[in-house]
């Protein structure tokens, strides 16, 4: 039975040094597991996450992590990811390694990570500088038409963490809607720690949809509003407004530390930080 | 006027890879005004996507729910895009050369930025794999500059050719959309020209607004004004959508 709470799940699973992927495109992000983290100070992560946006911003800010793997990092359709940005830029609150990719070079290493295959191929990064900047960009001559084609080292995280809409009492997890570079990422991990915002006897999963069994699962907490101010989709919608919010939160190292330490810090989980949020006038 | 100028150039069953704020406005406009069966494909894997509102991310519920289905990323980017699927890809970026090379990673050097950019995305192998790529950007001479200061994705690299001779599959940028008008790549040397202005734009503040000595078309075009249809459409949009980011979100707990 992998049903824990979150708290136990990420005491057992994530550890300081780990490479960890928090995945989710947009939708589903595991916001409340992240925040676990923060909470329980974890320390020289080596995060792993296709688009860095609010949620790598607060766990860089709050200083988990000394290197990123990424491919796009910012607050979409806002602008700048500013904690990762002041991490790059000023090494603060410590200096950021990047190892930067394109959506699809990710994407791919995600592929050959849950494959188990040496790299990922694509046709890819044609004319660009990121090669010049990540190493790990390479090419190999294809064995049939001599064809040069990009590729990329596979990735392999120690732990990925998702969010999901449900479980079954076994541990099931089914997730539907946008799913990104999950199922992948989630096969690539050693470990694999999913929130979902509920459980449920029976998961009525739809043949072919996105379901990860049991015993690939290694713990399920079941953390209604777990991906706020992402979405769930059937749950609730993205909070737009509060992404908006957050340039402002964000940009002053001060008030965003104000931030994390009300919410995150001063709060033991999820439903306390909900609370908090609640009690200072956030409609949720 | 980017906007409208931007939608107007995209056809009906077009099958349109789009990237989030300007493209994603214009590509809308064009569905609502003329393209109705134009085929808008985000890199959240939506494809076929009809939203009423325009998305603030590029993964918004909208852009799933009004799908003609979802499909996970490596898919997006391995069997729609790199298979050759798309016919036009529609990007924006910080900087653009006169080939039509795009920057969207860093201002200042890639180890000690001045400022550090979100970075490239999917936009390397849009600009690769679409069959042609249109780019929308305000113009000053900060962002049309004489040479990047990093290659986020490939226009016509070094120009005379070049691109084609390295064999990228798609023809690359064939238009860049600014605020001063409409830019087009010489057929021969790929160098980007002025064609088109708008009318309340001269040419002389469209040179001066741009970082590389920007020649013009045989002739430059003078770009119709926004009908009061394509205005009211566009106000439409975005009043549609500032309603629509403004709802409070309701959490189940």
């Amino acid at each position: 039975m992998p049903v824990a709470t979150l708290r136990e799940a990420i005491e057992e699973h994530v550890h300081d040094g780990d490479m960890v992927a928090l995945e989710g495109f947009t939708h589903l992000i595991p916001f409340a597991a992240g925040h676990e983290i923060i909470r329980q100070r974890r320390r020289h992560l080596h995060l792993v996450r296709m688009t860095p946006d609010l949620l790598y911003d607060q766990m860089i800010g709050a200083g988990c992590a000394d290197h990123l793997t990424f491919s796009w990092g910012g607050n979409p359709g806002v602008g700048s990811a500013h904690r990762v940005r002041e991490a790059i830029e000023k090494s603060w609150p410590q200096p950021l390694q990047v190892h930067e990719h394109s959506h699809a070079g990710m994407a791919a290493a995600y592929v050959a990570g849950a494959s188990r295959l040496p790299f990922g191929l694509l046709r890819g990064y044609f004319g660009t500088d990121l090669a010049t900047v990540n190493p790990d960009i390479r090419s190999v001559a294809c064995p049939y038409t001599g064809e040069q084609i990009a590729t990329v080292p596979p990735l392999n995280p120690d732990v990925t963490i998702l969010h999901a809409q449900k479980a079954d009492l076994e541990g099931n997890v089914l997730m539907s809607g946008i799913v990104g570079a999950q199922k992948e990422a989630a096969l690539a991990a050693k470990r694999l720690v999913v929130t979902v915002e509920e459980i449920v006897e029976h998961l009525d999963a739809p043949m072919n949809s996105v379901v990860l069994p049991a015993w690939v699962v290694s713990a399920v907490a079941c953390v209604p509003g777990g991906a706020w101010p992402s979405y769930a989709r059937g749950y609730y919608a993205r909070d737009n407004a509060f992404c908006i919010a957050w340039d402002e939160i964000s940009r002053d190292r001060e008030r965003f530390a104000a931030w994390i330490e009300r919410y995150v810090y001063g709060t033991r989980n999820h439903r306390e930080f909900v609370q908090a949020l609640r009690a200072d006038g956030v409609s949720l | 006027m980017m906007t409208v100028t931007a939608a107007r150039m995209l056809w009906d069953r077009a099958v349109c890879f789009v990237g989030i704020g300007l493209p994603s406005a214009a590509a809308n406009l064009a569905r609502l005004l003329k393209a109705p069966d134009i085929v808008l494909i985000y890199e959240s894997g939506t494809i076929g996507t009809r939203p009423n509102v325009l998305p603030l991310s590029i993964g918004d519920g909208e852009l799933a729910d009004t799908a003609t289905c979802v499909v996970p990323l490596p898919e997006i980017f391995a069997y729609w895009l790199q298979a050759g699927r798309v016919d036009l890809g529609f990007l924006g970026a910080a900087q653009v050369d006169r080939f039509g090379n795009l920057n969207s990673t860093v201002i200042g050097p890639y180890d000690r930025p001045q400022t550090r950019l979100p970075g490239a995305g999917g936009a390397p192998e849009i600009a690769l794999h679409a069959k042609q790529v249109y780019v929308i950007i305000k113009q000053s001479p900060r962002t049309f500059v004489p040479s990047l200061d990093f290659v986020s994705s490939a226009g016509f690299l070094g120009g005379n050719g070049e691109r084609a001779r390295r064999g990228a599959p798609g023809r690359g940028p064939q238009a860049i959309i600014t605020d001063y008008g409409l830019m087009r790549p010489d057929p021969t040397t790929d160098e980007f020209v002025l064609v088109a202005r708008y009318e309340h734009v001269t040419v002389a503040a469209a040179v001066a607004a741009c970082g590389w000595p920007l020649r013009t078309g045989a002739a430059v075009e003078v770009i119709a004004p926004p009908t009061l249809e394509e205005l009211e459409a566009l106000r439409e949009l975005h009043a549609r959508t500032r309603a629509a980011h403004a709802v409070r979100v309701k959490l189940p707990i």
